[in-house]
């Protein structure tokens, strides 16, 4: 494991959009990709105003982390990007979310493509009620069309990234359910790879996991990183800290301060940030 | 939800703490009066537990003529004829057989398409108005179904549906048999659509219940994977639900079995048997309410008595094996494979 | 639009034929549902129209059911079908209420009540002819005659599973901290059921109970064999009497024009007042939440 020192250095700095500043465009430096770009971005449940202008940059393939205590709106954010909104008729969004250059919020294209590429993990693991090959071919066989061969390939690649493969190779035929909360988690995470996404979402992955678990998982993020755009909600600041490359505070809708992760926690530019992340509150 | 009480769902879970944990355990010897209260309680428990216990010993008592006189052989016997004193159940026991399965092939798949819209695809504004529609649906007495299968749906059908279906069916080999007829209007055919149409309301009531209790993280997570709504009911709401659906449709199937008045308006009251669905037929509902009163002479009554225990077997079974699937849903394990 | 997001797109046949079959069960399920919805309103609609003509007449609710030919109405049948139907719920009520009473609040670690209420739910859907026929065997032939007290009894018999059902299911619904509250105020158990527990679960237990009426109001197979029918005003608990869904019954299978006509007449009065109970017992429990 680099020291913290050493990946603080060869990460250059975002300097964020940081408040409600509407046309203020967030600075990204040259090397660095932003794969989704958020601007001046609204959420309402129903009249409760929950996102308060939203702009940030999302990096490609690195592991950027939301943290702040409940109810700040990181969820409801992380839940824009795929638009899992679209299925509660109460909720709506304004503004911008560009992936690709395309907006989220108002394309007219069919939200299941984008869900195709864009792979959601959520806090308690979800396994489908059927075997754990079918699992993981769930989603393959909605866009591709496999032989068997390709297919079993496809499960074992799969499952092989997620650290799960040699833990299930021999029982690939029993219910996902039988398995145990940990290893379940790193079945959706392996269900979601499976369909080759862009961007990984995490929601709070290991909240239901015991340590051990959770460990394992926080490793498998750390390798997802090399091919996957990463975005992780965690409660858990030592879990940011720990796997993250940048960080975004955020505290009753308002997005706070985003940096790279040593930055915020080291030396974060707002006393508010500073007072959440030492546990004066929060 | 009221209704959803009344059909015997067990899949609510909204108790919030069981009561009879919470009550602390009495060190003291307690007041007379708590034991009496506790005493007239269980008495009365004790009572509705030996009720149905009660009607199958009555029935059993009051079948004994003919239970002793023809034994098995009244169930497959199509000989009833009260004036010789010869009895025997097939034609009812068939008939209520065949109007309860056309109910329930024409009710599932309606009541599967009303609880998949209700719970996926309506609007939040309309989902309450179709439920309760749906509810008051379940309300109306079966009497009225009845007459308006008599009065109104019988000659529309004689006159249109009927004739068409017979030419168009009655002509298949084999299969069209069931179709050849005069079209009278009554008969197995109607019993059956009337009879689904009631059946219809109880089994979405417990569909839509049972596929609201699938977390809404499961349904997202295959959202999340691209998934159609029709894949996400079809693939994994149903699967996770399906030992509760079983249960509801089980549930509705009891319920057509001991239907009378829908049944009786329309079946046309007739001891025979007959192969196509055109012809009239009787069900065991049907028949005891139509010549109980009429009925003359012990042995009569005694067959009578004994079509009642049949049919009370045959319900409890489905009743009991129903409510067996929803205690098992209410406890998680209809999740597993 | 960048070669990544457009990997998959709306060209993909494989997207394009589950778009399809989507569309496609996506509509024959809002046609169920308009099938369904067909029939409430048919059948609803006919009700109103063809009775709707009876109910009008005034002479419908003061006069007799009479013989076939002759003016008339369904008087004895509304009374004797208002008598029924209170007594079975006098009847009835208390014997759930106590019966769900120790399901939800003695019950625990006992075998008795987990099979009660598994049996009761059985109870709930059994057919109630058989429940008539039952009545008919322990009562009627008993005493040798039919009788307004064995329709009741046969009604309350139909009462006693729906109110224990909700009963029971109210009463787990009160919250444990109410009931330590009272407890630890002294207050024995039975006084903290009667005055604190049913209390805080009456909206709902009343519920029960016109859920529980409504049922019984329509029910015919259960009267067929104990109370029989009437053709005359009689008010006698211990002889025939005349009920609106027996007299239905009767006239509709007759062969007579106004026969049917006051057939028509019953079933609609009783359809309303189903309907009606329906919506007060869901108005009422929806104000309670």
């Amino acid at each position: 494991m680099e020291t913290s020192v050493a990946r603080n250095a060869e990460r250059p700095a975002i300097h964020t959009a940081v408040r409600a500043d509407p046309g203020r465009e967030a600075a990204a430096p040259e090397d660095l990709k932003a794969k989704l770009r958020i601007r001046g971005l609204n959420f309402y449940y129903g009249g409760f105003h929950a996102l308060k202008n939203i702009s940030m940059d999302i990096p490609e393939k690195k592991v950027t982390a939301f943290i702040g205590p409940s109810g700040c709106g990181k969820s409801t954010l992380l839940r824009t990007f795929n638009r899992m909104y679209a299925l509660y008729p109460d909720q709506r969004a304004e503004g911008e979310i560009l992936v690709d250059g395309e907006n989220l919020v108002t394309t007219k294209r069919d939200v299941s493509l984008i869900r195709a590429k864009i792979g959601m993990v959520f806090q308690k693991p979800t396994p489908f009620p059927m075997s754990i090959y079918d699992n993981i071919v769930f989603g393959v066989r909605l866009f591709e069309n496999l032989s068997r061969r390709e297919m079993d390939e496809r499960v074992e690649w799969a499952l092989g990234r997620a650290a799960l493969w040699n833990e299930v190779k021999d029982k690939l035929h029993q219910s996902g359910q039988s398995l145990s909360g940990g290893q379940q988690q790193r079945l959706c995470i392996a269900r979601g790879i499976a369909i080759r996404p862009d961007v990984l979402l995490l929601d709070e992955p290991c909240s239901a996991l015991d340590p051990i678990s959770t460990a394992k998982v926080e490793e498998l993020i750390h390798e997802l990183k090399t091919d996957y755009t990463v975005v992780i909600v965690t409660h858990n600041m030592q879990q940011a800290a720990r796997v993250s490359d940048y960080t975004a505070y955020m505290y009753l809708g308002e997005l706070i301060e985003y940096d790279v992760t040593d930055t915020l926690f080291i030396k974060p530019k707002k006393a508010a940030t500073e007072d959440y992340i030492t546990g004066r509150f929060g | 939800m009221p209704a959803a009480i009344l059909n015997a769902s067990d899949t609510e879970n909204g108790s919030a703490v069981m009561a009879g944990s919470v009550g602390p355990r009495r060190l003291q010897p307690a007041p007379w009066k708590d034991v009496a209260f506790e005493w007239l309680t269980r008495i009365f428990a004790f009572l509705v537990f030996s009720l149905l216990a009660g009607i199958l010993v009555t029935l059993v008592i009051g079948s004994q003529l003919t239970l002793q006189k023809y034994g098995f052989s009244f169930i497959w016997s199509d000989d009833w004829d009260p004036v010789k004193e010869r009895f025997g159940a097939l034609v009812p026991i068939v008939g209520t057989l065949i109007t309860s399965a056309i109910a329930m092939l024409i009710g599932v798949p309606v009541s599967f398409g009303i609880a998949l819209f209700l719970t996926e695809l309506s609007p939040g504004w309309l989902k309450r108005p179709l439920g309760t529609a749906i509810e008051l649906l379940a309300a109306i007495p079966s009497i009225i179904y009845g007459m308006w299968g008599l009065f109104v749906f019988a000659p529309l059908f004689q006159g249109t549906l009927q004739p068409w279906l017979i030419r168009l069916l009655g002509g298949i080999p084999l299969a069209g048999r069931l179709f050849e007829g005069p079209p009278i209007g009554i008969g197995m055919l109607t019993a059956g659509l009337i009879l689904s149409i009631m059946v219809i309301p109880f089994i979405t009531a417990v569909m839509r219940d049972v596929f609201e209790l699938v977390p809404a993280m499961l349904k997202e997570s295959a959202y999340g994977l691209g998934a159609t709504t029709w894949e996400v009911v079809w693939r994994v709401v149903l699967p996770y639900t399906k030992v509760g659906v079983i249960g509801g449709v089980m549930l509705g199937l009891g319920r057509a079995l001991g239907e009378t008045m829908a049944v009786t308006f329309v079946i046309g009251n007739a001891h025979q048997l007959a192969v196509s669905l055109m012809a009239p037929g009787n069900s065991i509902a049907s028949a005891l309410a139509n010549e109980f009163t009429e009925a003359v002479g012990d042995l009569y009554f005694s067959a009578l008595i004994e079509l009642g225990l049949i049919l009370f077997l045959i319900t409890t079974v489905v009743l009991a094996l129903s409510k067996l699937l929803l205690m098992r849903l209410a406890k998680g394990e209809g999740a597993r494979t | 639009m960048s070669a990544v997001l457009s990997a998959i797109d709306s060209s993909n046949p494989l997207y394009r034929s589950r778009r399809r079959v989507n569309f496609v069960l996506l509509t024959v399920s809002g046609l169920a549902l308009a099938f369904g919805l067909f029939w409430l309103v048919w059948i609803l609609g006919t009700l109103l129209y063809e009775g709707g003509n009876a109910l009008a007449r005034a002479t419908l609710y003061y006069q007799m059911t009479p013989p076939p030919g002759a003016d008339g109405g369904i008087a004895n049948a509304i009374a004797g079908s208002l008598l029924m139907v209170t007594m079975g719920t006098l009847l009835g009520t208390p014997v759930g209420i106590l019966a769900g009473t120790y399901l939800a609040e003695y019950g625990r670690g006992g075998w008795l009540a987990g099979a009660t209420r598994f049996l009761n739910d059985v109870l709930l859907s059994a057919p109630s002819i058989v429940i008539g026929l039952f009545v008919y065997s322990v009562y009627v032939a008993k005493v040798g005659h039919f009788s307004a007290w064995a329709g009741s009894i046969a009604l309350a018999l139909l009462v006693v599973p729906v109110v224990v059902r909700t009963t029971d299911d109210m009463l787990k619904l009160v919250p444990g901290s109410l009931r330590e509250a009272a407890m630890a105020l002294g207050c024995p158990m039975w006084r903290m059921i009667l005055s604190i527990t049913y209390r805080a679960a009456r909206t709902g237990i009343l519920t029960g109970i016109l859920l529980a009426i409504a049922r019984i109001s329509g029910e015919t197979a259960p009267l067929l064999f104990t109370a029989l029918n009437n053709q005359f005003w009689s008010t006698n608990l211990n002889a025939p009497i005349s009920n609106l869904p027996v007299v239905i019954f009767q006239f509709a299978m007759s062969p007579y024009e106004d026969w049917h006509r006051l057939a028509w007449g019953g079933a609609a009065l009783i359809t309303i007042a189903v309907l009606l109970l329906n919506i007060v017992a869901r108005a009422l429990f929806r104000k309670s939440d």
